[in-house]
């Protein structure tokens, strides 16, 4: 089942010839619209016209989140600000969130992009689609939304939490396909066998999860406690929210939607163009996108391309599933967390030292964020009830800086393991 | 009177008070009182020694977080009551108690307590006859009525 088989399946000659036409058209209008870019392409000595292929794509310099928090908010636009009808938000490393701007025509992509990703996973005008991702200033819930909507699927728009009532819609409403976490998804299964329900009970068929990294032993966990098929999203709102490549029924990596995303994989150390078959970091550009287009952007995330022929007919590349970061960002119930913003706050309050660990570990399937701070003299009080304050103040300190709730544990000066000089930031216990 | 008190922070796992009372051992410093207040992840561990200053260092040094406060402590009555009468002259003074622990005493007549309030020098004076009729001789730093 394709949503749109002429993109879907076309020849690669044709999809390069494609690209190659959408990426000099792209070139030349950030150069001319975005100061940024035209800057960049300066410093590298380089003119729009030079680029006249998809193969010169390696020519262009990349563009890094860093660059989008230099530009916030509005810096990297290409169009005026009237032309801009939604904005999005992630949370970035400093407490400032990166945003981005689409057109109506962006929109339209994504809706087109994600109603390919939800047919794929078996969705149609018949389908009820439960939308359990977040709405709001996070790409998944909304981006799911339209797609559902240009399938012509019924949408319940329930956003994330409340696993009961979730449960209950998905049995009253008759819901067939289920879109969250993929975390989420084993936290509802897990929340209708207490609940007394079985798969027999639901009338489920099969879930569109991203948004956080998963493994293959989770697949098949949730497609045995859901009795569902387990798809497989990607996406970043830098590039459009989810949407960018998704899983087909062969469930043997991700069909980039290349013909408005071009992926690349590079050695995140040397930014050397690497070979398909070898890991390295994902480096994507938008081909077609008007509001904000990104050329060459370094998603951090390590993964594998492989542009064999699929059995399910697709002739769009496949990425492998995310193996990793090339950074130390953390995803937290699909919140993306930095070591550096909990450094942030804890030297924002002043008295506390800027030692510190985040331990992250799944409880019920649901990932749990505990932050260990080292007592100081200066923090120190021989009274439980100021400690308990100070514990209390941090917390609510990083729950507003990450967007997710943390547990503040205080330690004794010194505890946190200090390796060469430098402590060890991040223990990541969750078997995933 | 008024006294210093030591309080460490602990961690609350096995074997963190044991630590402290090692060091302590370790440089032949005798406790005259202790209390443990805790959470469910950490304690603060409050104790009376005849060397506020330095047990501070020692422990200061052995890289525990280390704070001296300065407390009230007085004799009471070793009999049904003895502490009540106290505390409701405190109580009665509008003073807030933070904490109270009992001492180590010499007498079996007498009972010493510590206590913490937010108003230590109008405490002292309200419990005054008592707890700061002997003043600390100057020359040794001893506390006359306390056995070190």
């Amino acid at each position: 089942m394709y949503w749109n088989k002429p993109m879907e399946t076309m020849d690669r000659q044709q999809m390069a010839e494609l690209q190659s036409a959408r990426l000099i058209q792209q070139v030349r209008r950030v150069y001319r619209q975005v100061p940024f870019y035209r800057e960049s392409l300066q410093k590298a000595g380089l003119l729009p016209d030079e680029v006249g292929s998809i193969e010169d794509i390696g020519k262009l310099p990349f563009i890094t989140k860093q660059d989008m928090r230099d530009n916030y908010p509005y810096g990297l636009f290409a169009v005026p600000l009237a032309e801009i009808v939604r904005l999005h938000a992630s949370s970035g490393t400093t407490g400032k969130h990166t945003v981005v701007g689409y057109t109506s025509r962006d929109l339209g992509i994504w809706s087109e992009v994600m109603a390919r990703t939800l047919t794929a996973a078996g969705a149609s005008k018949q389908s009820f689609i439960q939308v359990a991702y977040g709405y709001g200033l996070f790409t998944g819930g909304l981006g799911v939304h339209y797609g559902a909507e240009a399938v012509g699927a019924s949408v319940i728009p329930v956003s994330s939490g409340n696993t009961q009532r979730q449960i209950m819609l998905m049995k009253d409403f008759g819901t067939t396909l289920l879109a969250c976490t993929p975390s989420y998804a084993l936290y509802i299964a897990e929340t209708m066998k207490e609940m007394g329900l079985s798969p027999q009970d639901l009338t489920l068929k099969a879930g569109v999860f991203g948004a956080e990294p998963w493994s293959e032993r989770m697949r098949g966990e949730i497609e045995k406690a859901l009795g569902i098929k387990a798809f497989d999203i990607y996406g970043l709102s830098e590039i459009i929210g989810p949407g960018v490549a998704s899983e087909c029924p062969c469930q043997n990596g991700l069909h980039i939607n290349e013909d408005h995303f071009y992926a690349e994989i590079i050695d995140p150390v040397s930014g050397q163009i690497l070979p398909h078959g070898e890991k390295g970091e994902l480096v994507l550009t938008t081909l077609t996108k008007e509001g904000m287009p990104m050329l060459r952007y370094r998603t951090r995330d390590l993964a594998v391309l492989d542009s064999a022929p699929c059995d399910c007919g697709r002739t769009l590349i496949r990425m492998s599933k995310v193996l990793g970061r090339s950074d130390d960002m953390l995803i937290i119930r699909g919140v993306n967390v930095f070591p550096s913003q909990v450094e942030s706050v804890l030297l924002g309050l002043g008295e506390t030292s800027p030692h510190y660990q985040l331990i992250v570990d799944r409880a019920d399937n649901l990932d749990n964020l505990t932050v260990l701070v080292e007592m100081t003299e200066n923090m120190f009080s021989d009274e439980i009830r100021r400690l308990e304050v100070l514990e209390h103040k941090i917390e609510a300190e990083l729950a507003s800086a990450l967007s997710v709730s943390a547990k503040v544990r205080l330690v004794s000066p010194k505890a946190i393991e200090r390796s060469e000089g430098k402590a060890k930031r991040v223990i990541d216990k969750r078997m995933i | 009177m008024i006294i210093q008190q030591i309080s460490v922070f602990v961690e609350n796992r096995p074997g963190t008070l044991a630590e402290v009372l090692g060091v302590l051992k370790e440089h032949a410093i005798n406790l005259r009182a202790l209390s443990v207040a805790d959470t469910a992840d950490f304690g603060i561990l409050r104790m009376i020694v005849n060397d506020p200053a330095k047990v501070e260092r020692i422990l200061r040094g052995a890289g525990y977080a280390v704070k001296a406060t300065p407390v009230l402590t007085m004799t009471v009555a070793d009999t049904p009551g003895g502490l009540l009468e106290k505390m409701e002259s405190l109580s009665a003074a509008g003073i807030n108690v933070e904490y109270v622990y009992a001492f180590a005493a010499t007498s079996a007549n007498e009972a010493r307590v510590v206590i913490k309030v937010d108003n230590l020098e109008r405490a002292a004076r309200i419990v005054n006859g008592d707890a700061t009729a002997a003043p600390v001789d100057a020359a040794t730093g001893d506390v006359p009525g306390f056995y070190w």
